[in-house]
């Protein structure tokens, strides 16, 4: 990334995906523990109140002046509402990450990945894990920009202790999803 | 015994540790008026506003400060004249229908010289309007209030701002003995983002100067005289106070009151903040050089001002320069005719159909050849929607 570079993720979905947490981890795990700067909204408001939800992160080593996504490099779409809506505004090159079962109909032009992130979660003992499955998968994708360890630890750092190890076992299950299987589901 | 020293415990709290954070605007606000020492928070519950709210429930009682949930915002701001009375600092916060509600209030802090902090997270109306971003209660902050009462509101554009106009804020308050009000958006006041807290002695802490300092006996003490800025006793420290808003002597008599005399206090109030402005109202500028035309803009909209202004420059080579007002008001009309000499165009996008534009207009009409609003209702300007437009006024 260079200096003034804008690195741009966009994750949405439905609300109780945890799409707000993933990117509130995300920013944290880039600026606390990278220590680059990166700035998170949310959506809110009605758009919020509908069912649909949406998290944004915008990474530079310069200063982040407008907030928002202008043309994301990363769309996490946990629905296919999610997709359908935020897919324009994907740059050409950028990367996707969907959940397969809840997101059927992919347009080919963008390099895709899949993470069955409920299901994973659910082997680990609670479909609450999933945004942990969706965050190690991107660990997985961005590993050349951001270390796998700080998101790790952004992840302990942010979910109940309680529940941290079961976590951290849904985020191991994602980030091996990724590089071993690989799955491009476009067809 | 030992329930003080249990409750003594419980309050030994702490204030944010120096270093990194990554923390929303809501937050850093209220970590900033925990260092600037407020000990009192009365509020109500509003879209975009409950977090501050929220947060300050959490954390004031952790650092041996009060929170009280009150039944309205009437109420809120009511309860803060009289904690400030009784020395302490205090702080609510709200959004643009509670702001309407509070009125009233601020305008008796104006005339009884009563320190307090208000932060108004603007959604747009009129009415309840809609819950999203906003600034279109920059016109009610200055004129909302019922009479000639200046007021002092900044306007945070970041969440390291959303700490330390806070921390100014308090100190603002606590100097000029006013209400100051900060004027917020839902964009930062939601937003995540880096905070850097300084080592905490480096924090320049106000607070108000009491006759007692001054070597005013009880006697002698006039709660609105001794100067432009009268010192300020508490409640209960033997001073007699007459806490009024009705126009009245230094002294706070109302008896034998004359319009002569409400002149002069109104003037010494009007004084006190129009005639410092230089040293209370705060700009911020880039590219101003040879520029031909300047955007000037505050808030979060400064955000997307900037990345307009850099593009404009950087790719189409325009000279356009950037102006943010840190404070609003009083308006720093001085200072905007100090930085620009004269230009073509003036910008000045907000999230409003035009506001601030006016007294922009008011200060530069002679410096330039068109003022042209950029308005937005209810989401923050995308940059590409500014310099499209930058570029149609300024290519033709």
């Amino acid at each position: 990334m260079k200096t003034n570079e804008r690195f741009e993720i966009r994750v949405a979905g439905f609300g109780g995906q945890g799409v707000v947490t993933i990117g509130r981890i995300l920013g944290e795990a880039f600026t606390i523990y990278e220590g680059v700067n990166s700035v998170n909204t949310r959506s809110y408001g009605p758009e919020s109140r509908g069912g649909a939800c949406r998290s944004e992160v915008v990474v530079s080593r310069g200063e982040i002046h407008y907030p928002s996504v202008r043309k994301a490099d990363v769309l996490v779409a946990l629905s296919q509402a999610a997709l359908d809506m935020y897919i324009p505004d994907l740059k050409e090159d950028g990367i996707l990450l969907i959940d397969p079962n809840s997101v059927k109909d992919v347009p080919k032009k963008h390099l895709c990945y899949g993470v069955p992130a409920m299901g994973i979660a659910h082997s680990v003992g609670d479909v609450k894990y999933q945004n942990s499955v969706v965050l190690g998968a991107l660990a997985a994708l961005l590993k050349s920009m951001l270390k796998k360890e700080s998101l790790k630890s952004a992840v302990s750092e942010n979910v109940p202790p309680k529940t941290v190890q079961k976590n951290l076992k849904a985020f191991e299950a994602g980030w091996a999803h990724i590089m071993n299987v690989k799955m491009v589901v476009a067809e | 015994m030992v329930e003080t020293a249990l409750k003594e415990k419980k309050c030994r709290g702490e204030f944010i540790k120096p270093g990194r954070h990554y923390l929303e605007g809501s937050e850093a606000c209220v970590e900033g008026a925990l260092l600037a020492g407020m000990k009192v928070y009365a509020g109500y519950p509003i879209t975009p506003a409950s977090e501050i709210m929220e947060h300050a429930s959490r954390r004031l009682p952790q650092v041996g400060g009060r929170f009280i949930q009150m039944e309205d915002e009437i109420s809120a701001v009511c309860a803060l004249i009289g904690a400030s009375w009784a020395g302490a600092k205090a702080m609510t916060a709200t959004s643009s229908p509670g702001f309407s509600l509070m009125q009233e209030a601020i305008s008796f802090s104006i005339m009884t010289e009563t320190p307090l902090v208000i932060v108004d997270v603007q959604r747009p109306g009129p009415g309840q309007g809609y819950i999203t971003t906003s600034q279109e209660d920059v016109m009610q902050a200055r004129y909302g209030h019922h009479g000639e009462g200046p007021i002092i509101a900044l306007a945070p554009s970041s969440v390291q701002d959303m700490f330390e106009l806070t921390i100014e804020a308090f100190n603002l308050s606590e100097k000029w003995r006013t209400p100051v009000l900060i004027m917020a958006d839902e964009t930062v006041a939601h937003m995540r983002e880096q905070l850097i807290v300084p080592e905490l002695d480096t924090i320049e802490i106000l607070g108000r100067r009491k006759p007692q300092d001054l070597n005013i006996s009880p006697e002698a003490y006039l709660p609105y005289g001794h100067d432009i800025v009268p010192p300020m006793a508490n409640f209960g420290e033997g001073y007699n106070i007459n806490h009024v808003s009705l126009a009245h002597h230094a002294d706070g008599s109302v008896g034998n009151y004359s319009l002569e005399v409400h002149r002069e206090n109104i003037e010494r109030l009007h004084q006190k903040i129009e005639g410092n402005v230089n040293e209370i109202a705060r700009v911020e500028s880039q590219f101003l050089d040879d520029c031909d035309h300047v955007l000037i803009c505050y808030g979060s909209v400064a955000r997307t001002g900037l990345e307009a202004v850099r593009e404009v420059r950087e790719v189409h080579g325009i000279k356009i320069g950037f102006i943010r007002l840190v404070t609003l008001w009083p308006f720093p009309e001085e200072k905007l005719r100090n930085l620009i000499s004269m230009v073509k165009t003036i910008f000045v996008p907000e999230m409003n159909l035009g506001m601030i534009k006016h007294p922009i207009t008011g200060a530069l009409r002679d410096k330039c050849d068109q003022v042209i609003p950029m308005p937005e209702i209810g989401v923050l300007h995308h940059p590409d929607k500014l310099v499209n437009q930058i570029l149609e006024v300024t290519t033709c």
